[in-house]
C-alpha cells in the first residue's frame, strides 16, 4: 500500500511538472505587459525580468523560474493588479476567503447529502423516494450560479435577510461575517447536496438487497441495526472518498459564485488576473487549480485504497 | 429381408416428391417483428417525465430558432434610452390587465411627485401612473402643528414617464421629422423652454410649467399648471410648420439655436416610432444595452445550442478513434495513449480558454479558439467511454472469426466492434451537449471570452449584465436564467432516458 501510494504521489507529481512546464511556455510565448512609464515599481519589475531570464531561451527561463519557486517560494511579482508585489503574498492572502466559505458549505452539506440519501433509500419506491431523487435530478442539472441569482433576488433583496455581498474584512469568524456569508454558502451546497443524495441513493438501495442483509435480518438484528452495521458501512467505501475528494477541492472554490457574492477569494484574483493579464499571478493560479484538481483524484484514489482493500489489488486503472 | 436391405438398386420411379406443392418455411411470426430502433423508442416513450422533457426541449429548440421571426427586432439593434426596461406591448398594456405594461414600482413617491407625473400626463397625453401600490401616512410636526404627510408607492410605465428629452438634430432631420409628423399627426417636438424661465433648471425638460426654486409645479387658482413655453423669436433654430399643442397661437418656438444644429424638446416615446415605424415592444423587456430581450435570449440559445452540438460531433468523432485504437491495442499503446489523457485532463479548462484565447484569437478568431479549447480536452470522456467498449467486445467470438478471415485491423474496429458499441457512445452524447452548454455559459458569464461581436450576445453574457442590474430590473435575470435552467433540466432528463431505453441494462445506474 506504501509503495502504490508513493507511486501515485510521484506520478501526480510528475503530471504537475509537466503541465507546469507547458504552461510556463505557453504564458512567455506571449507578449509582455507593457508596463508603466515613471511609476517607481516599473524598474523593480524590468530588473526582476531582466533577472529571471526574460531574453533568454524558454528552457533556461523555466530552469530559473523553478529554480526560485522550490528554493525560495518566489513566484514572481505581479504586473498590474499588484504592481509590483510578490504574487505569493497578495495569493495567500486571498486564500482565506475561498477557503472559509467551502469550508462551511461542505460542513453543513454533506450530513444533510448523506441523510437525504439514506432516507430515499429507505424509502425506495414511494412517493419521498420519488420527491427526493426528482428534486436531486433537478439541483444536478441547474448551473449553481442560476441559484445563486434566486438566493440573490429574494433573500438579499426582496426579503433583506442577508448583505447583498460579502462583508469585506478578515474576521471570519464573526457573526455578521458568518451570516454574509450564508448566501453563498447556500448557493455553493445545493449541488453537493445533491450529489451526495444522489450517490448514497444508489450505493445504499444495491447493498440493502445483498444477500448479507438478508441474512443480518434473519440472524435477529433489528432493521435500524442491520443498516447501521452493514449497510451503510459498505455504502461508505463509496461515500467517504468523495467526501475528502469534496475536502481537497474547496481550495479551488466555485469562480462564479466568488464574483456573484463579490468574495475576496482565489478565483476572483484568478479571473482579475487573467482578465487583466497579470501573467505572474495567472501562472500560480494556474499551478495551483492544476495541482488542487489533481491532488482531490488523488486523494479520492488512494482513499480507496485504504477503505477496501478488494479495490487496491486492481488498483492500476 | 433381402427386399430390404437393397438399397443400392432403387427404380427411381419409385422416389415421389414429398412436399413438391406446400411451402417450406417456419410458422411465419403472429407479430409485427420490431427494430431496435423502434424498440428503444417504445421504452423512451414509456419514460414519462423523459418523454415531457424532450417536449421542453423542442419547444426550446423551436423558441431560439424562431425568435428572430417573432421579435420586430434583431439581435444588433440597440436602442440607446430603453435600457434594462421591463416588458412592454402596447397592445396588451392598454387593456389595463398588469402584464406587459412596461410597470415598475417606484417607492417614496410624495405630492410633488404626484405633480411631476402630472406635467408629463397632460403635455404628451401619455399617462406614466398606472396605478398607486400603497400609500403611507406619516405626522409630522410642521411650525407647530401636525400635519399629515402622504407618500407613496406609484406602479409607473417607464416608457411614459421618460416623457419629454432634449434632443439636438441637424436642420434635414428637423425639417424631416416634421414632415413625417404632418404625415401621422403624431407629435415628437414640443415647444422649446427656457431654462430661466423655470428657475435655471437646465437637467429636466419635463417641465414646461411654472415653478419654485425646488422645480415642485406652482399651479394657478384652479390648480392648473401655468405654462411658460419660449415665444422668444430670436432664439429659434429653425422653422417650424407642422402639429403645434393646444393652446398655442403661433407664437411658441419648438426649437432653440445650437452651434449650425436645433435643440428641440422631443417625446421619445413619439421619437421611437419616428424612427423605428412602430411603439416599443418588448414581450421580455430590454437588456443593458438596449437590446429586445426576447430577440437576445433567443440568439444566445441558438449559439449555444449550435455551438454545443457541433462541440459534441466533433469530440465523439476524435474520442472515438482515439479510444478505439487504445481499446483495441491495449498493452504499452494503451499505456501510453493513458498518460497523455492523463496530463490533458489535468489542466483545469479555465487556463486553456483563457491560453487559447490570448494564442490564438488574433489568427482563427474568438469562435474559432475558443471551439479549440472545447476540443482539446472534452474528448476524453469519449474517449474512455469507447475503449470500456472496446475492451468488452474485442475478445469475443466474432471478431476472432473475422480475424480468421483475414480482415485488417481498422476493418475490425471500424465494421466490427464499434458497431456495437455505438448505442452507447451515441446516447452519452445527449448527456455531454448539456455540458458544455454549462461551461459556454460559464467562460461567458465570467467574461473571459466575448462573443458578443460575433453572435450578438449569449446566455452568459445576458446573465452577467442582468447580474449586475438584478435589483432594478430582475427581468434581465429571469429570462436568460429560466431558459438556461430549463434547457439543463431537460436536457438531462431526456439524456437518461434516452440512455436507459438503448441500453436497458444500465437502467437506474448513474453515470
Amino acid at each position: 500500500m506504501l509503495k502504490y501510494t508513493l507511486q501515485r504521489i510521484l506520478y501526480m507529481l510528475l503530471v504537475l511538472f509537466i503541465i507546469t512546464l507547458m504552461c510556463f511556455v505557453l504564458i512567455r510565448m506571449l507578449p509582455q505587459t507593457v508596463l508603466p512609464a515613471g511609476d517607481p515599481h516599473t524598474a523593480i519589475v524590468e530588473a526582476r525580468r531582466e533577472a529571471l531570464g526574460y531574453n533568454k531561451p524558454y528552457l533556461v527561463q523555466f530552469g530559473i523560474f523553478m529554480k526560485n519557486v522550490l528554493t525560495k517560494f518566489d513566484w514572481g511579482v505581479s504586473e498590474v493588479l499588484y504592481f509590483g508585489q510578490d504574487v505569493l503574498t497578495v495569493f495567500l492572502d486571498k486564500l482565506p476567503a475561498t477557503v472559509i466559505v467551502n469550508l462551511y458549505s461542505i460542513i453543513f452539506t454533506i450530513p444533510i447529502g448523506i441523510g437525504l440519501g439514506v432516507f430515499a433509500a429507505l424509502k425506495k419506491n414511494t412517493w419521498i423516494d420519488y420527491l427526493i431523487s426528482t428534486l436531486t435530478m433537478v439541483v444536478i442539472s441547474v448551473p449553481s450560479f442560476v441559484y445563486a441569482f434566486v438566493i440573490q433576488y429574494v433573500f438579499c433583496y426582496k426579503l433583506q435577510w442577508f448583505p447583498f455581498l460579502m462583508k469585506s474584512g478578515t474576521d471570519w469568524f464573526s457573526p455578521s461575517m458568518i451570516w454574509s456569508m450564508i448566501p453563498a454558502v447556500m448557493s455553493l451546497g445545493f449541488g453537493v447536496i445533491a450529489g451526495f443524495t444522489r450517490t448514497t441513493r444508489a450505493e445504499l438501495t444495491e447493498v440493502l438487497t445483498s444477500e448479507f442483509m438478508l441474512l443480518a435480518r434473519t440472524k435477529g438484528l433489528t432493521k435500524a441495526q442491520a443498516t447501521i452495521r452493514h449497510a451503510l458501512r459498505n455504502c461508505f467505501v463509496v461515500i467517504v472518498p468523495s467526501i475528502f475528494g469534496e475536502f481537497v477541492g474547496i481550495l479551488g472554490g466555485s469562480l462564479i459564485i466568488e464574483r456573484i457574492f463579490s468574495i475576496p477569494g482565489v478565483g476572483s484574483l484568478t479571473i482579475n488576473a487573467i482578465n487583466g493579464q497579470d501573467y505572474p499571478m495567472f501562472m500560480l493560479t494556474t499551478v495551483f487549480y492544476t495541482a488542487v484538481g489533481l491532488a482531490a483524484g488523488l486523494v479520492v484514489d488512494i482513499s480507496y485504497g485504504f477503505i477496501d482493500p478488494r479495490i487496491r489489488m486492481g488498483s492500476k486503472k | 429381408m433381402s427386399n430390404n436391405t437393397n438399397f443400392e438398386h432403387i427404380a427411381p420411379e419409385k422416389f415421389a416428391f414429398v412436399q413438391m406443392d406446400s411451402r417450406l418455411h417456419d410458422q411465419k411470426l403472429e407479430t409485427k417483428s420490431r427494430s431496435f430502433f423502434a424498440d428503444a423508442m417504445l421504452r423512451f416513450r414509456k419514460n414519462k417525465s423523459s418523454v415531457i422533457a424532450a417536449w421542453i426541449l423542442l419547444f426550446l429548440i423551436l423558441f431560439s430558432l424562431l425568435s428572430p421571426v417573432l421579435s420586430p427586432y434583431s439581435v444588433n439593434d440597440k436602442d440607446k434610452m430603453y435600457v434594462n426596461y421591463p416588458a412592454y406591448i402596447p397592445s396588451i398594456a392598454e387593456k389595463g390587465w398588469g402584464i406587459l405594461d412596461g410597470a415598475r414600482t417606484y417607492t417614496s413617491q410624495n405630492d410633488n411627485s404626484l405633480l411631476y407625473w402630472r406635467g408629463i400626463a397632460e403635455e404628451t397625453g401619455m399617462e406614466p401612473v398606472l396605478g398607486v401600490v400603497n400609500t403611507y401616512v406619516t405626522t409630522v410636526l410642521q411650525r407647530g402643528q401636525e400635519v399629515e404627510r402622504y407618500t407613496y408607492d406609484l406602479s409607473i410605465n417607464r416608457y411614459f414617464a421618460q416623457g419629454i428629452m432634449y434632443w439636438v438634430f441637424t436642420y434635414d432631420e428637423f425639417a424631416k421629422i416634421q414632415e413625417w409628423q404632418n404625415e401621422t399627426g403624431i407629435q415628437v417636438i414640443y415647444p422649446y423652454v427656457e431654462s430661466s424661465d423655470i428657475q435655471g433648471i437646465t437637467d429636466n425638460p419635463n417641465l414646461w410649467y411654472e415653478v419654485d426654486s425646488n422645480g415642485t409645479a406652482v399651479l394657478d387658482s384652479d390648480g392648473n399648471f401655468i405654462p411658460v413655453y419660449s415665444t422668444n423669436k430670436s432664439l429659434e433654430g429653425a422653422e417650424y410648420n407642422s402639429i403645434r399643442i393646444e393652446g398655442d397661437d403661433g407664437s411658441y418656438i419648438y426649437s432653440a439655436a445650437k452651434s449650425g444644429a436645433v435643440q428641440c424638446r422631443i417625446c421619445y416615446y413619439n421619437y421611437y416610432q419616428y424612427l423605428n415605424g412602430m411603439e416599443p415592444t418588448y414581450l421580455f423587456g430590454t437588456t443593458n444595452l438596449g437590446q429586445d430581450l426576447f430577440c437576445a435570449v433567443g440568439a444566445g440559445a441558438r449559439f449555444s445550442l449550435i455551438f454545443a452540438v457541433a462541440v459534441s460531433v466533433i469530440n465523439l468523432f476524435i474520442g472515438a478513434v482515439y479510444g478505439a485504437i487504445q481499446g483495441y491495442y491495449g498493452g504499452y499503446v494503451d499505456m501510453f495513449m493513458d498518460r497523455i489523457v492523463d496530463i490533458l485532463s489535468g489542466v483545469p479548462f479555465i487556463v486553456v480558454t483563457t491560453l487559447f484565447q490570448l494564442h490564438l484569437a488574433q489568427k482563427v478568431g474568438v469562435l474559432g479558439s475558443f471551439l479549440f479549447a472545447f476540443v482539446l480536452t472534452g474528448w476524453i470522456s469519449m474517449a474512455s467511454l469507447t475503449r470500456k467498449q472496446f475492451y468488452r467486445f474485442k475478445g469475443q467470438e466474432f471478431v476472432m472469426a473475422a480475424r480468421t478471415l483475414g480482415a485488417s485491423d481498422s476493418r475490425l474496429m471500424f465494421k466490427h466492434i464499434f458497431p456495437n458499441a455505438i448505442g452507447t457512445i451515441i446516447t452519452s452524447c445527449a448527456l455531454v451537449v448539456p455540458n458544455v452548454i454549462r461551461s459556454e455559459t460559464t467562460i461567458t458569464y465570467l467574461g473571459i471570452v466575448d462573443l458578443s461581436s460575433y453572435v450578438g450576445t449569449t446566455i452568459g453574457t445576458l446573465l452577467s449584465q442582468g447580474n449586475a442590474a438584478v435589483t432594478t430590473a430582475p427581468h434581465t435575470l429571469l429570462w436568460p436564467s429560466l431558459f438556461l435552467g430549463l434547457l439543463m433540466i431537460s436536457f438531462n432528463l431526456f439524456g437518461n432516458g434516452l440512455r436507459d431505453a438503448f441500453n436497458p441494462s444500465t437502467r437506474g445506474v448513474e453515470d
